[in-house]
Formats: structure tokens, C-alpha cells, sequence
């Protein structure tokens, strides 16, 4: 097999990958029943999908056109970095307007998040109280 | 093999965009309109690496990187604003 056929393939393979991931995830935003269920399908399959997208554009590139770029890889570094960090904030918002008691949000299966012990509640507005989990001050 | 490979791409991601537009539209929560921006954002990445690896250019990469670092401070403004009534204290 030729290089260029091995690069059609690779690289076509990659996009199939990329591609089904990705309208996987985004169908997984359509059809789960509450906030804390849809978080796994953008953050897990859809930044998987476009995981798989950058190493096509790399190997299509370096492959095909023998130029060597970076930029897709500072992209999925990027994204594989912050990916967690706004999935952690959206769940902190879910939980804030949980404990405002929006109506319209629905709780998930596990319901409403329980009042941690000690009759403090929980730090998604306030900043951690002295003797919680989040008081590193108090550790 | 490619141009087949392309066309599924660009479909499966027009859809994926299609179905976050949904989402965005009808909620319920706001936490779901976020979320659903946060994925259009990153659907839109794979739409301009797609179309980079299409038309050859590896101009469509800068704005691909832009879009990355663009779209989580969107994301963490929206969340930030919304647990401390105000994005940067």
C-alpha cells in the first residue's frame, strides 16, 4: 500500500470517528432527560470526536502535503484542558439554581444534591466554610 | 475516498449543530443554554478543521484556535456571571 493511499485511509477513517462522535454527542444533548445526564455527551463524546478531527487534519497535512503543523495539536491541548473546567462550572450552575429552586430545571436521577454535614450548605456562590471539604485553609 | 469522508463530516456536524440549536432554544434550564453554546462552540471547531482539511489552507486552523480559547472564556463568563453576579471581581 502506497503512502497515499494509506493517508486516504487514515485520514478518512479519523473523519468518520470524528464525525460520528461528534453527532453522537450532540444527540445525547437532545435526547437525556436532565442537566447533570446531558453534561456527559458534549464532554465526553463530542470533544472526543473533535480529538479524532485534529489528528486527521495533522496526519492529512504531514501525510499528504508533507508540511508539519501544530496548530491542531495547541487546539486539543487547549480543549482537552478546559474541557473539564466548564463542564465543572455549568455543574456548579445546575446546582446553584437547584438550591434557588428554578422550576424549570429538572433535578436529574439522583435529585436534589443532600446538604453536606455540619449544617453549612454548599459552596457553589458562597465561598467553603471553615472545617468543609472546600476549606483548604482549615485542612 | 476523502471527498466521501468529507461530505459524512460536514453532514454529521451540520446536524450536530442543528440538534445544539435545539437545545439552545428550548432549555429549560439556563444551565442547558450554556451548555448548549459551550458544544455548538466546539462543533464549530470541527466544522473549520474540516473545511481546512477540504480547501488545503492551514489558515482556517488560527481562527480553529481562536474559536478554542474564545469560546471557554464565553463559557466561564456565562457561569462566573451567573454563581457571583459578576464575571471578574
Amino acid at each position: 500500500m502506497s503512502t497515499a493511499t494509506f493517508a486516504q485511509w487514515l485520514v478518512s477513517a479519523l473523519i468518520v470517528i470524528g464525525g460520528s462522535f461528534a453527532l453522537i454527542g450532540s444527540w445525547g444533548l437532545v435526547r437525556l432527560p436532565s442537566l447533570m445526564e446531558r453534561l456527559h455527551g458534549p464532554t465526553k463524546a463530542t470533544t472526543l470526536g473533535l480529538g479524532a478531527l485534529l489528528v486527521a487534519s495533522v496526519a492529512w497535512f504531514h501525510l499528504a502535503r508533507g508540511t508539519w503543523t501544530t496548530h491542531e495539536l495547541l487546539v486539543s491541548v487547549f480543549l482537552f484542558m478546559t474541557a473539564p473546567i466548564s463542564a465543572n462550572m455549568i455543574a456548579k450552575v445546575h446546582l446553584h439554581r437547584l438550591r434557588q429552586h428554578e422550576p424549570t430545571a429538572p433535578a436529574g436521577p439522583a435529585g436534589t444534591p443532600a446538604p453536606p454535614p455540619g449544617g453549612v450548605d454548599w459552596a457553589t456562590h458562597e465561598v467553603p466554610h471553615r472545617g468543609t471539604p472546600g476549606d483548604f485553609v482549615g485542612d | 475516498m476523502i471527498e466521501g469522508a468529507l461530505a459524512f463530516g460536514f453532514a454529521a456536524l451540520g446536524l450536530a449543530l442543528a440538534m445544539n440549536l435545539w437545545r439552545l432554544f428550548k432549555g429549560p434550564g439556563v444551565a442547558d443554554r450554556i451548555l448548549a453554546l459551550d458544544t455548538m462552540v466546539i462543533n464549530a471547531i470541527g466544522l473549520i478543521v474540516l473545511i481546512g482539511i477540504a480547501s488545503d489552507s492551514a489558515t482556517a486552523f488560527e481562527a480553529a484556535l481562536l474559536l478554542a480559547m474564545v469560546g471557554f472564556v464565553g463559557t466561564v463568563a456565562y457561569a462566573k456571571f451567573l454563581l457571583r453576579g459578576d464575571i471578574i471581581e
